[in-house]
């Protein structure tokens, strides 16, 4: 079965806010490489302006992803899991992630283009914070092929 | 946004290189980025599943590469300074289960903006030789 192209303007969530904690920004940093000490003490954020353990720069997807399962496990759109590949990807930072944040995303399925049996599907998932506040805006986009 | 622990923005020239590294993935770089990430899709582990579904073998994960350029630009950047990151996934690349894939990040200045104070940094990302990563590109807030 095809992608429903119907199913763009869908939305899912908030759903149970994110809890950012040191540790596992620790654990994302030392799996991207991120060097810095400000992934990992409170001390070293405080110095370079932070209020806390500040999160390297593509921790959102752990969150994105998340919201994003949501649309992958909806039957009414009607995406196999098994033939996806991602191919592409967009962060952009209102703030960054800090250590204590609740972070809430919303999912939205912005774009589906279908050429040459490939579905490409597009969700734009925006992060927020306790305050409603804008955090991050992640967009990516799943190419799906069909069956043939 | 805080700036005040960016780079600084004067002084800054079109094509410089801001920053380099080589990575060396292994299986485990894979299970580490699965556990740290939540990404538990089986291509990014067993072989049998990643070649059932027409890939070479395991292949790292799209989003540990893209994490790891944008480690080498914020090492330069400082953290909490790479404000906007995009890319496509051009091309997979394959991690045997002995030993390691090599993969170069190269960090360039693409574009300045003197108004915002920010500098697009080009990044250049490649294994066995070819480009894995298209229009890969951060948005640094400098000081």
């Amino acid at each position: 079965m095809p992608v429903n192209i119907d199913a763009v303007g869908r939305a899912y969530g908030p759903h149970e806010p994110y809890e950012v904690t040191r540790i596992k920004i620790r654990e994302f940093a030392d799996a991207v490489d991120a060097r810095s000490f400000a992934h990992r003490s409170e001390e070293a954020a405080r110095a370079e302006g932070y209020p806390d353990v500040v999160a390297p720069t593509t921790f959102a997807v752990v969150i994105a992803q998340q919201a994003e399962f949501h649309v992958v496990v909806d039957p009414e759109v009607g995406v196999d899991f098994s033939r996806v590949v991602h191919a592409d990807e967009r962060f952009t930072h209102h703030r960054p992630i800090i250590a204590g944040d609740l972070i809430s995303a919303t999912v939205h399925i912005d774009d589906i283009k279908q050429r040459g049996g490939i579905s490409m599907v597009t969700t734009r998932t925006e992060l927020s914070d306790e305050d409603g506040s804008p955090v991050s805006t992640v967009t990516s986009t799943l190419a799906v092929r069909e069956e043939a | 946004m805080s700036t005040e622990n960016g780079p600084s923005f004067d002084g800054l020239e079109l094509g410089e290189v801001v920053a380099e590294r080589q990575v060396e993935l292994s299986r485990d770089s894979l299970v580490r980025y699965a556990g740290a990430s939540g990404d538990f899709n089986p291509i990014h582990y067993n072989e049998v599943v990643a070649e059932s579904v027409g890939l070479p073998g395991v292949i790292a994960h799209g989003m540990l590469t893209m994490g790891t350029a944008a480690s080498v630009v914020e090492e330069w950047a400082g953290p909490g300074n790479v404000v906007d990151l995009q890319t496509r996934f051009t091309r997979p690349i394959p991690v045997p289960a002995i030993g390691e894939a090599t993969v170069s990040f190269t960090a360039k200045v693409g574009a300045l903006d003197a108004e915002a104070r920010t500098a697009r940094i080009d990044i250049t990302v490649e294994n066995d030789g070819q480009k894995v990563l298209g229009k890969a590109q951060a948005v640094v807030s400098c000081a």
